[in-house]
């Protein structure tokens, strides 16, 4: 019976696994099917755009810069050793498109977003404000989770173009101050290599990412557990669950997209 | 009216409320006393919905409070919360007036703002309160808040969840005056919960004492003295000795 115990207990880790995305997957199912249901909180809509778009563009841009310039050098680097130092234009513009903007910039909304979602909505359930909604006649679910996941669904891809945007112009100032390439040839080189679906592959990322990034801080707000612990508690998760599924997500849509 | 008949609620094996009996007369306030973790607040809660009962039925005017139009159901109600659950991320004004910005109630704001400062003024506040966040006043200023919210919609029925918890004693006594007159000038039916026994005085035409998941005594205030439960005698006085176990 000894020897059996590790396996019980990955067993009873499993199903505790598969439960809770059990759980997550029909939260996210009961917020979608109010998103065209009225009553609507354009309020609240309009207080998350601002919170999960506006003010975190300075740390998705900040993201983009430095990983623009970063990636020009590996790839300058990389493609020395074989003469190809001339693709750094291409290879930093479809880096950043399809794979650095959306996952990074998602990875970045997911710390600041996800955790402020959570630690919200987790201190509004231990105080009662989620029971005095109930009593108020308004639905927490439509009140808090509709609004802020909608905001994120349509945030997210405009932070991720604006972080293309800003990645390419790092990889564009180093190529051309560190690395000696000429400004004009660095941007028609880009412009001709750049497909719109890389660019638009890239936002359907984005939207996916905000999607699951603010239903992660709804999901772990909402069954927060007693307490400052409790809050804490599901502020990490929500940063945890919403990174991991962010790579996950990141994985499947790459494979339908290109593979 | 409401009525429970037979209500039980257990957490895992956690046996909350077994068989709860009680029947609140329309008009009246009904305060309900007991030791911490006997169920005071899942009965509450139970009644409000945010709580569903493993058995037993609950109705109001003899309609069963499962049923129906929910919203509806709700509008009848107003709460105070213990902690006063006020929405930190909003003015008191709004507060006050949630339900009528929103949903079936809903009013023009600049109307919505006048009722909501009509209420603050019956609950003591003036209208300079009305533009502050929550964060911004004290305990008392607080509580007093949550009961204009808790009004502002004029309920039928309105529930108190530890009105006076964390207050001093004349703030205490200043809520539990409120919440009377409150209660007498709406006419509206009141339920209590509390343990502070200067509220049951001041609030109660009728106590009920739940323990052990049961209602262990029930009748009017005047009788709550003269009885001579043992656990009623030992709860209203305080003691340490006496059929109730307590851990020190």
């Amino acid at each position: 019976m000894i020897l059996l115990a590790p396996v019980a207990g990955l067993g009873r880790a499993t199903l505790a696994l598969l439960a809770s995305l059990g759980r997550m997957v029909l939260f996210g199912g009961a917020v979608l099917g109010h998103v065209l249901r009225p009553p609507f909180y354009w309020r609240e809509f309009g207080h998350a755009l601002v919170q999960i778009g506006w003010l975190s563009l300075p740390v998705v841009g900040m993201t983009a810069l430095f990983t623009g310039g970063a990636l020009a050098l590996q790839i300058y680097a990389g493609g020395a050793r074989f003469s190809a130092e001339a693709v750094v234009p291409a290879i930093v513009a479809i880096g950043m498109t399809r794979e650095l903007g959306p996952v990074l910039g998602g990875l970045m909304v997911a710390a600041r977003v996800a955790s402020s979602i959570a630690a919200e909505i987790g201190t509004m359930k231990v105080t009662e404000q989620i029971d005095a909604l109930v009593t108020l006649s308004t639905n927490p679910l439509k009140y808090l989770a509709v609004p802020r996941v909608v905001a994120a669904t349509l945030a997210v891809p405009l932070l991720v173009a604006v972080g293309d945007s800003i990645g390419i112009m790092g990889g564009w100032a180093v190529g051309v101050h560190r690395l000696d390439f000429n400004s004009a040839a660095y941007l028609k080189n880009t412009r001709d290599f750049l497909e719109l679906w890389d660019v638009t592959s890239g936002l359907i990322k984005g939207a996916a990412f905000g999607f699951l990034v603010a239903l992660m801080g709804c999901y772990h707000g909402m069954n927060s557990g007693r307490g400052a612990q409790g809050v804490g508690a599901a502020t990490k998760a929500a940063v945890v669950s919403a990174s991991v599924l962010i790579f996950a997500a990141n994985y499947l849509l790459t494979e339908l997209f290109f593979s | 009216m409401i009525e429970l008949r037979g209500v039980t609620k257990s957490f895992g094996q956690n046996h909350v409320l077994r068989g709860v009996d009680l029947t609140i007369p329309k008009g009246s306030s009904m305060v309900i006393i007991g030791g911490s973790g006997t169920g005071k607040s899942v009965t509450l809660k139970c009644i409000l919905g945010l709580v569903r009962p493993d058995a037993g039925t609950i109705t109001l005017d003899g309609q069963d409070v499962a049923g129906g139009d929910r919203d509806a159901f709700l509008a009848r109600f107003g709460m105070l919360f213990q902690g006063g659950a006020l929405f930190d991320s909003m003015r008191v004004w709004e507060n006050v007036a949630f339900r009528l910005q929103r949903g079936a109630l809903k009013k023009p704001k600049a109307e919505a703002r006048e009722i909501a400062i009509e209420k603050l003024r019956r609950v003591g506040l003036g209208p300079q309160v009305a533009d502050l966040f929550p964060a911004e006043l004290s305990g008392g200023m607080q509580k007093r808040v949550s009961l204009a919210r808790a009004i502002a919609a004029n309920p039928e029925v309105i529930f108190f969840d530890e009105p006076t918890t964390g207050l001093d004693p004349i703030m205490s006594g200043v809520i539990n005056d409120l919440i009377r007159e409150i209660v007498t000038e709406m006419g509206a039916t009141a339920m209590t919960i509390t343990h502070d026994m200067s509220s049951v005085r001041a609030i109660a035409d009728h106590v009920a004492m739940l323990h052990g998941g049961k209602v262990r005594w029930t009748g009017p205030i005047s009788e709550m003295d003269a009885t001579p439960d043992p656990y009623v005698q030992q709860f209203i006085h305080g003691r340490a000795e006496g059929p109730i176990e307590s851990l020190r």
